[in-house]
């Protein structure tokens, strides 16, 4: 509860602070204090089950460890992304209050669907995160690319609201009593009507098409390609993740029992999705466009998760969120900060920067998935958890292929870096930046080394 | 507390190489650093064997049911000797090369040395996967770095190659830690697992570890990542792929895959040694056609490694010890013939055999020692890998796990033949015969060269005269592969 209620009031705050002073950096140190304020307080109401508010929801909400872990990993990466890009949000527009503004509401709406327990919460979160988005989305007013991802995005996005919408109604009719509680509307393993089915079906579109899994992926690279750099990043990392959350959720608790009715559907999709996001990210030629066709791939991964729905894959989908959002923001705070977002621009960029190029090369193992990184780890639950279901192994090993043809893109950035000759060029880095890049270079790495320090917290008890 | 030690110097004082600003201290640093680790390696050979300091467990991700667990058998003994030997060896002999950013280039040889101690005396699957990616990357960056031309796309490949095998490997001991009696991922749960899994699922899951293995041998068909990376690596990244990196392929079979899956093995053997044929003979067919010296050793090191291959899938004791001896000294026949081709390299500028002649004339201790390594390398009585390949030979023909032992044994031995052909061929062009203008203005080697070298025959000396202390120190890890490896369901 502290989350949700801190963030949006801390929204409010953030617009009058762009009334009240007109300088930009005062208004970044107000954004950072925020998310710092907000991190602790979810942390308190985590750890000590401290929650300030106490307000009865009518059971519309719950809170557990589980959605208060992620929501502790959403905003510790928010912290990171303001901290690491934070002056990159300025140079976007003259609104620069606004934008962080919208950003503490899309932070509100992930706690709300973190921690939903009615389909109407559920509702309410996914459109509280794709509104704000819709506006970051084209913020830069003077960018011809901006303002169409702003209205595709837009146009695609309400239409995926209109199906989930569809689908929340038809789940409430086919439930006996009438019912938007996500716990009451499991069937118990009863027989499921079609309608039941067809709402199912309906919601499993539209939360896929919110996670940009195929075929459902078509606005992601044009979107993520024309955002501005900066709110890219956002998107691609906490926004993702939430949904994700809020998409585990809804299946572990109202699907689980009827699980072997839908896998077929997940199965198709995870396949689709990580072909398709591996095979085109190796046709791109700007580095931006390969991370939004990446982002794709990575979501067939974390699909496995919804596919499973057991311990390993739920834990798992907390470490690949961490492990990903991490590296993805690092990534994306490097890109930000260079003229030419093709891979050649990469070039020669460890003879000049060696800083960025390490733990850019850190960042680009994590998301192929190689040992000592977060992202192994984070591969290895998501393997661990559908192997231990003893079925769908032919998916398995269509992902790891999958997995051997990422190494492709992600180390082509590597090979530009240090292989290749280039330009030096002026990035703007100073010891801040680099010191904060080590940070998470070493999150990373301390996740890939000892990754039971994140899942273990899971285990706290909610009071 | 060895195998740590093992693990932690050269990963420590690699690390610490990336700050070395000088490349002659960098250089210094990692040579020291190398000695220090044979030494531990000879001290943990002289303790004895069922010693506590010889095994370290630690507790890493309970969870997960795995843990860090390192040991050190007899296999692991004389892998670990390999490495400990090899790379003091390497770093005398490339002692005057100059590389660009020295301080780098020597962290990642310290590094990579890390990840291949890792992989040797790791007693957890988990475990093992990671050193076995670990020992992967600082050898990338090595070869695309400081390589020849075409350097970045032929190392590429040999990392697509590996990568795929490593995580279809993944799969497998994930499938394989799920059955295990305690879920988890230790050495001896995994030796267990026979009785447990299905000969029908053996049949499949033998393919996700043979591949990965195969490709690290190589096996044909999957070898043709090989000639192309060791051509274009700089010379000691060569030495410490083919010499040491191949082995891993071998340990792999021997400690993850024959006694963990043995229906698997013996179903799939005849396959395997089939493969095993094909790519001895294929191999030293090419490296009859090759003019450039690197490619040619390459090729002849895939023939090389395709009769440990077929020794192991024979399953018999002799067979065995002979893979045992041949591992050892394979390494240090091959470094031998690279440290060889890279003085000549380096004096003419050229490693094809077309364009050199009558080397001997200019530099007799080159000669000499080239000639003595290469007649190790053809197996000649006396020398180091007679014993082995004369173990393998007779275990291969005496084996009782294929019907086709004598097919075997005879194709097999063809290969020796050519390996004869390519061998003294290469022999006569280089070192004798008239000399050309390139050559004519040849010095003979310098004497810490001349050292290297002779310390490289006498290895090679010692170890065919008196190969009992080896086979002393494997007969336990033998007896053992065998027992798991003979029960079948």
């Amino acid at each position: 509860m502290n989350a949700i209620i801190i963030s949006a009031v801390w929204g409010i705050v953030m617009m009058f602070s762009g009334l009240l002073t007109s300088n930009k950096s005062t208004v970044r140190y107000v954004a950072i204090g925020g998310i710092i304020l907000l991190f602790i307080a979810n942390l308190m109401d985590l750890g000590m089950g401290h929650p300030f508010f106490s307000i009865d929801t009518r059971r519309m909400l719950y809170f557990d460890t589980f959605p208060l872990v992620f929501n502790a990993i959403a905003y510790g990466c928010t912290l990171l992304y303001f901290l690491l890009s934070g002056r990159d949000i300025e140079q976007v527009g003259v609104n620069v209050a606004e934008y962080f503004a919208l950003i503490f509401f899309v932070l509100c709406g992930v706690a709300i669907a973190s921690s939903f327990n009615t389909l109407l919460m559920l509702f309410l979160g996914i459109e509280i995160i794709s509104i704000p988005l819709y506006i970051l989305t084209g913020s830069n007013k003077k960018n011809l690319k901006s303002t169409e991802a702003s209205l595709k995005y837009f146009l695609m996005g309400s239409f995926s609201t209109g199906i989930m919408l569809l689908g929340i109604t038809f789940l409430y009719g086919a439930s006996s009593k009438g019912t938007f509680f996500i716990d009451e509307i499991s069937l118990l393993g009863g027989p499921a009507s079609p309608l039941f089915m067809a709402g199912l079906l309906l919601l499993l579109i539209s939360m896929a098409f919110k996670v940009s899994a195929a075929p459902f992926h078509f606005w992601t690279p044009d979107v993520y390609d024309g955002a501005p750099t900066v709110f890219t990043s956002f998107m691609a990392t906490i926004v993702k993740a939430a949904v994700f959350i809020a998409f585990i959720r809804l299946f572990f608790d109202s699907f689980g029992e009827i699980q072997a009715r839908w896998q077929i559907f997940i199965s198709i999709i995870i396949a689709a999705t990580l072909f398709i996001g591996n095979l085109t990210a190796v046709f791109q030629q700007s580095v931006k466009r390969m991370l939004a066709y990446s982002s794709i791939a990575q979501a067939g991964f974390m699909l496995f998760a919804i596919l499973t729905l057991n311990q390993i894959g739920r834990d798992g989908l907390l470490l690949y969120t961490a492990a990903y959002s991490v590296a993805t923001i690092g990534i994306f705070a490097i890109l930000v900060r260079m003229k030419d977002h093709s891979f050649e621009g990469f070039n020669g960029l460890a003879k000049h920067h060696p800083v960025l190029a390490a733990t850019n090369t850190v960042f680009l193992l994590s998301l192929a998935g190689i040992p000592l990184t977060g992202g192994f780890f984070a591969k290895f639950y998501m393997l661990a958890a559908v192997v231990k279901t003893g079925q769908s192994l032919w998916l398995v090993i269509f992902a790891v292929l999958c997995a051997a043809v990422s190494i492709y893109y992600y180390f082509r950035v590597i090979q530009a870096m240090y292989f290749k000759d280039g330009e030096p060029q002026q990035i703007d880095s100073p010891v801040a930046f680099r010191v904060l890049l080590v940070i998470a270079a070493l999150i990373i790495l301390i996740l890939g080394m000892f990754p039971q320090w994140l899942i273990n917290t899971l285990e706290i008890p909610y009071i | 507390m060895i195998p740590v030690l093992l693990i932690v110097i050269p990963l420590v004082c690699g690390l610490a190489g990336f700050f070395i600003k000088s490349s002659r201290s960098a250089r210094d640093w990692s040579l020291i650093a190398s000695i220090m680790t044979m030494v531990v390696s000879l001290a943990g050979l002289v303790i004895h064997p069922n010693a506590a300091s010889l095994v370290f467990d630690a507790e890493w991700l309970p969870a997960l049911g795995s843990s860090f667990s390192v040991g050190l058998d007899g296999l692991g003994q004389i892998l670990t000797l390999l490495t400990a030997v090899s790379f003091p060896l390497i770093f005398t002999a490339t002692y005057r090369t100059e590389y660009k950013n020295a301080n780098n280039f020597y962290a990642l040889m310290l590094l990579s040395q890390a990840g291949l101690m890792g992989v040797f005396v790791a007693n957890d699957a988990l475990l093992f996967y990671f050193f076995w990616e670990l020992a992967l990357i600082p050898v990338y960056f090595l070869c695309s770095n400081w390589g020849g031309e075409k350097r970045v796309q032929a190392t590429f490949k040999f990392f697509i190659y590996t990568f795929v095998g490593s995580l279809l490997m993944l799969v497998g001991i994930i499938y394989l830690s799920q059955h295990t009696a305690d879920h988890g991922f230790s050495l001896k749960s995994f030796t267990d697992l026979n009785q447990r899994i299905p000969a029908q699922d053996q049949t499949w899951l033998f393919w996700l570890f043979f591949i990965a293995f195969a490709i690290k041998m190589p096996l044909f068909p999957f070898h043709t990542w090989q000639p192309d990376t060791y051509e274009q690596s700089p010379s000691a990244t060569t030495m410490v792929l083919s010499g040491i990196m191949v082995k891993m392929g071998l340990f792999g079979i021997l400690r993850w895959l024959a006694p963990v899956l043995s229906t698997g093995t013996w179903i799939w053997g005849d396959t395997a040694s089939a493969l095993c044929i094909i790519g001895m003979i294929y191999a030293s067919l090419m490296a009859i056609k090759q003019d450039d010296l690197k490619r040619l050793v390459a090729y002849s090191s895939i023939a090389h490694i395709g009769l440990m291959c077929l020794a192991i899938f024979a399953t018999t004791q002799a067979g065995m010890q002979g893979v045992m001896i041949q591992m050892f000294n394979h390494g240090i026949n091959i470094i031998g013939l690279w440290i060889v081709v890279d003085l000549i390299e380096r004096q003419f500028h050229t490693r094809k055999i077309s364009e050199l002649g009558g080397l001997a004339q200019k530099a007799p201790a080159l000669a000499i020692g080239l000639v003595l390594v290469a007649l190790a390398n053809l197996a000649l009585p006396l020398t180091n890998a007679f014993v082995g390949e004369f173990l393998m030979f007779s275990g291969v023909y005496g084996s009782a796990a294929t019907k086709y032992n004598v097919v075997f044994t005879v194709t097999a031995g063809l290969s020796i033949i050519l390996s004869a052909v390519y061998t003294l061929n290469m022999i006569q062009k280089v070192f004798y015969g008239k000399t050309n203008a390139l050559t004519a203005k040849g010095r003979d080697i310098f004497f810490h060269e001349k050292m290297i070298l002779a310390l490289v025959v006498l290895v090679i000396l010692v170890m065919g005269v008196y190969p009992k202390p080896v086979m002393d120190l494997t007969r336990g890890t033998v007896d053992l592969i065998l027992t798991k490896m003979n029960f079948k369901l």
